[in-house]
Formats: structure tokens, sequence, C-alpha cells
């Protein structure tokens, strides 16, 4: 187990090493969102922006426009919710070199309840032109998409969570930005999984296969651009999807599924995630429980949609 | 239909101390300068008019601090817009681009023959200021509030780089009700931000009537005052007190604030102070009207 916050501050220091123009900012937040070890390591080249999360985001296009990779990070709910406006109008619309790398994403926050669940904030990304939505799963994928993320000309959005996660990956992952990456081939079915949720599908496709289902399990890190391509072909070949997020089912990562599969491939699909509410305060796997996100959760859809 | 030509002196761009009474000495540097801003409002008006869109109001109350700014504070060069030592501006209160657009074309960022497209289908010079379709635009704006924290990181970019440029933004009064400035203001004033000079275009007047009467900003010179910025009120259509406090101004050892006291629709009588020019553009006749008024002056 292991943290993604830890890889997106490994990655920081990484970068922040060998490129004199990555400057990093937060919301006080930094000890959360781990930008602290930057911070320590290249004092003259991080800034506090204080509690004000909508100067966080505009201050770090104003790095950018000087030629700066400016990462900028918060929790997700305000650094896409309360500053959505400064990431629109002033990031985007300047097509800036701004990274928004927002930790505490989706329902795992936990404890802290609905205020500081961002369950709408993949939807909210994906929907601004230019900008690139990632996901990555673990500690590892985490690491390596904020490295790509920094080489990418313009703006990119990368959720990062709160909770320790199964590590999937190891040191040596190359991680292919836009690429949907199957994680274990199956015929029957596929499961499209981001972020949290991709452990709890392998998990799942553990007790489907116990059962005789075999389910195609990707790791849909990228969400936009959405690698249209890699899902249709395993699509067409199990003829059935599953998508799985911690996010809100209007909008995210299977809402970008089902765009697609409408478009191009009409067939039966099911969305695992929250069914349009509010999140609420309680432990991570009390919440997992509540919300169905849990791998038995998933493995009950799978089986219903294959029967 | 041409412009009346202000004579183009031979006064270099120059934002050094004490450029200013070396020039105020020979006399030259008002006409100069109030020639220019007689062009860019006659721009100004013409643009909106032929648009039949667009904001003429705080386009003319700001005309004199944007000339005085590109054809005397600022150091920048036209025929290449992205010199890294050049002085950035920031237009935080975008729906003035009209005044950026014309300040822009007469220094040569494009031809001036763009003006009458002015938010056009396919156009070059948007509604709001967008970089990417405009050249000499540091930054897209026209959401208010945020123009000023672009500044702010603009001016902590060249600070890390030892870049000595200066950062100048205009913001409104009617913007300044947006918190997005004083979160700004804030983290100026806090980092000590001695390359960023905003100035305030203070006309008095919003979409929806006087400023004072619907959130009135108080005693707003108090106000940046206590946010760490050093402060100067000046008479914003003159151009030899704007020149002045802008060379002050650059000598601070803080950010520093420059409120100056405009007239919304300066320069056209029957916009001045009127709050219906806030968004309207005149009509064809009142356009030919206005225009005639400027050629006048």
């Amino acid at each position: 187990m292991k943290n993604t916050r830890d890889g997106y501050a490994a990655a920081l220091l990484e970068l922040g090493e060998r490129d004199q123009r990555i400057v990093v900012l937060d919301a006080d937040l930094a000890k959360s969102t781990q930008t602290e070890k930057f911070k320590q390591s290249f004092p003259e080249r991080f800034i506090d922006c204080g509690v004000a999360e909508q100067n966080l985001m505009a201050t770090a296009a104003g790095l950018a426009a000087t030629g700066k990779i400016a990462f900028a990070s918060t929790f997700a709910i305000f650094a896409t919710g309360r500053a959505y406006d400064q990431v629109r109008n002033t990031i985007a619309y300047s097509n800036l070199n701004v990274k928004i790398c927002a930790s505490h994403g989706g329902i795992t926050v936990g404890e802290d309840g609905s205020s500081h669940q961002a369950l709408e904030d993949i939807a909210l990304m994906r929907a601004i032109p230019r900008m690139k939505v990632i996901v990555p799963a673990d500690f590892y994928e985490t690491r390596e998409a904020v490295k790509a993320a920094a080489a990418i000309e313009g703006p990119v959005y990368v959720r990062i969570g709160r909770p320790k996660v199964p590590v999937l990956f190891d040191d040596g992952y190359r991680f292919e930005f836009g690429k949907a990456l199957i994680l274990r081939p199956g015929r029957d079915v596929t499961v499209l999984a981001c972020g949290f949720m991709v452990h709890k599908a392998l998990e799942a496709a553990e007790e489907l296969a116990a059962e005789g289902i075999e389910a195609e399990v990707i790791d849909l890190h990228t969400i936009k651009p959405l690698d249209a391509e890699g899902i249709l072909a395993s699509a067409s070949r199990t003829g059935r999807v599953v998508t799985c997020e911690e996010h809100s089912i209007v909008g995210g990562m299977g809402g970008a599924v089902a765009e697609l599969l409408g478009e191009e491939m009409p067939l039966p699909m099911r969305r695992v995630g929250i069914r349009d509410s509010f999140g609420t305060s309680g432990t991570v796997e009390e919440l997992v429980e509540h919300f169905k996100l849990g791998s038995h959760h998933i493995a009950e859809v799978v089986r219903a949609h294959c029967g | 239909m041409q412009a009346r030509k202000s004579e183009d002196t031979a006064i270099p761009m120059c934002g050094s101390e004490g450029a200013v009474l070396r020039q105020k000495a020979d006399g030259k540097l008002r006409e100069h300068l109030e020639g220019i801003a007689r062009d860019i409002r006659w721009d100004i008006v013409r643009m909106i008019g032929l648009a039949q869109s667009g904001h003429p109001g705080g386009s003319l109350s700001c005309a004199d601090i944007l000339v005085c700014l590109y054809f005397y504070a600022m150091n920048h060069d036209p025929e290449n817009p992205d010199w890294g030592d050049r002085d950035r501006f920031v237009l935080s209160k975008g729906h003035a681009a009209p005044a950026l657009y014309a300040v822009l074309a007469r220094s040569g960022y494009f031809d001036r023959e763009e003006l009458w497209h002015l938010r056009r289908l396919g156009s070059i010079l948007q509604g709001h200021p967008d970089r990417l379709k405009t050249p000499g635009v540091e930054i897209s704006t026209g959401s208010l509030g945020q123009g000023l924290a672009a500044a702010c990181g603009m001016a902590l970019g060249l600070r890390m780089d030892g870049n000595p440029a200066r950062i100048y933004a205009l913001i409104g009064d009617g913007e300044s009700q947006e918190g997005g400035i004083w979160e700004a203001a804030m983290l100026a004033g806090h980092q000590r931000l001695d390359n960023l000079i905003a100035v305030l275009d203070n006309n008095g007047l919003q979409i929806d009537g006087s400023c004072c009467e619907i959130v009135g900003l108080g005693d707003i010179a108090a106000k940046w005052r206590s946010f760490g910025w050093e402060v100067q009120e000046v008479d914003g259509n003159d151009v030899l007190k704007i020149c002045e406090a802008l060379d002050h101004a650059a000598s601070a050892d803080c950010p520093a604030m420059i409120v100056a006291h405009t007239v919304k629709g300066k320069g056209v009588s029957f916009m001045e102070n009127n709050v219906d020019f806030h968004g309207k553009a005149p009509t064809p006749e009142e356009m030919e009207k206005a225009l005639k008024e400027i050629e006048g002056s």
C-alpha cells in the first residue's frame, strides 16, 4: 500500500532537480497535497498563496505566462469548483502551461464529508477545451503521469487521491499518456476503471473469474483525450462495458465512455460510481460500502450485466 | 475616413526616473501624449461604432492611462512582442479592450485596419482580449477580478529569473468588487512585489449605476495601503500627472497602486459620466457626432 500523493511529491522533486522552469504553488495545504517536499528542496520556486484558491490558479497562469511550468495544488474540490472560472478563463482560454495536480479527489476523502469530496471534478475539467485529464491509479502511475504532464504543452488536470492504495506497477513503469492500458485480458466484458477504482476492478475480476466470467480490466488513466481506439477495440471483442470511478456517474469517466459508445458503437453498458448524490462523512471502507464502490459491488454489476 | 494624426515627435519610449521632468521641460511631452490620446479615442469610438457592440465608457476613461503606459512608461518592442525583458501590461478590466487594441495598433503590433473588424467572426480582435489571437496581448482577460492575480504571477516569475522588467495592470472600480482583486492585493503585498504597478481606472460608474450606489468602494486608497501597497491618487485624464505617478511608482520598494480618478466616456460630451454608455455602442449618427467632437478637441 502506498500513497498516490507521495508519487506526486517524488515526481516534483525529480522535475525540480532537472528543470529550472518548474514552480509549485499551493493554497495552505502543502502538507496534505505533499508539495511541502518540493518547498523544502526548492523554496525559491515555491509559492504558498494562502487560503485563496482562485488566486492560486490565476497566479499560476501568470507564472506560466513568463515561461514557467506551474504546478498548482490544492484539494480537488477547491481546484475545480472554487476556482473553475480562473481555470477556464485565465488558464485554459490562454492555453497556459499550468498543471493542476489536485489531491483528495473523490469520496475517499473520508471523514471530512461532502464539502471536501470532489465528485464532479472530472466532469468540470473535461468540459473545458484544451484541458487534458489524467486520473492515475497508484504511486508509480501518479509519479510517471505527473512527469508526463510536465512534458505536455498546455493545461493538464491530474486527480490524485487521499488514501493509500495497493501498488499495481513498479519502478520501471512507463506511463503512456492517452493510452487505455489493459491490465487483465478477458473475453466476456470490458471493465474500465480509473484512480482508486482500478484495484477494486482487478479484485472484482478475480472474483468473477472463479465463476467463469472473464473480465478485461482496463486502467483508463487518461480520460481526456479518450483512447477511443483502445476502448472500442476491447468493447468490440467483449460486447459489454462497465465503468468504475469514485466520481459522479454524471459527466465523469463513465459519461465520457458513454458518449463514445453512443456515437461509435452502441452496446449495453453500466456505470459504477456515485449515483448523482453528495458525499457524506465516514471511513474510506464505510464509504466504499455505502456508495457501492467495492469489488463485490462491481462484480455484482458485471454479473447482472453478463447474465 | 482618416483620424487626425498627431505629429509624431521624436520622443523615445522610456521608463527611467526623471524622464518626465526632462521632457516636460521642453514642453513636448503633454502635446505628444495628448495627441496620441486624441487619436486613440477616435479609434475607440469608430471601432465600437462600426461593430455596433462594445464598451465605450470604460475604454474612453482609461485611454490616457494606456497612452502613458505604451508611449511613455513601458519598455516594449512591437517588432519583437516576445522580447524577454519587455515590460508587460495586463488589462484586468478586459471590457476596455478597444482602448488596448487602439494603443497596440498605434504601437505597431498589428495593422490599424484590424480595428474596424472588432468583435466580428474571424477577427483577431475579440470582444475581450485573447492572447492567442491578438499580438501584444499578454494574457486573456474578460472575466473580472483575475487579471491582477495573473499580473502577480508574472511579477513573481520575472523576479525569480532576476528579470528587471515591470508588470503593469489596469483594474476597474466596479471590478474591485470582485474578491479576486483582494486576494491578489494581499499576495502582492505579502510578497513585496516591487515590480508590479497597478492603476485603478476610478471612473465611478458601473453597469447598474454609480459604484457608490451599488457597492461603494469606501476609502479605496486606504484599503490598498492596508494591503501593503504604496498608493498615489492622480487625475487619470491628465497625461503629465499620470506619467509623474508612473515614474514615482517605479521607485517603490513594494507593489504600487495609482488610483486614477477618471471620467467615464471622457472626450465625448454625451458619453461623459453617462452610465448608459458603459456597454452600449453609439448609433451611426452618434458615432459621427462623437468623431467630429474628438477631431475638434
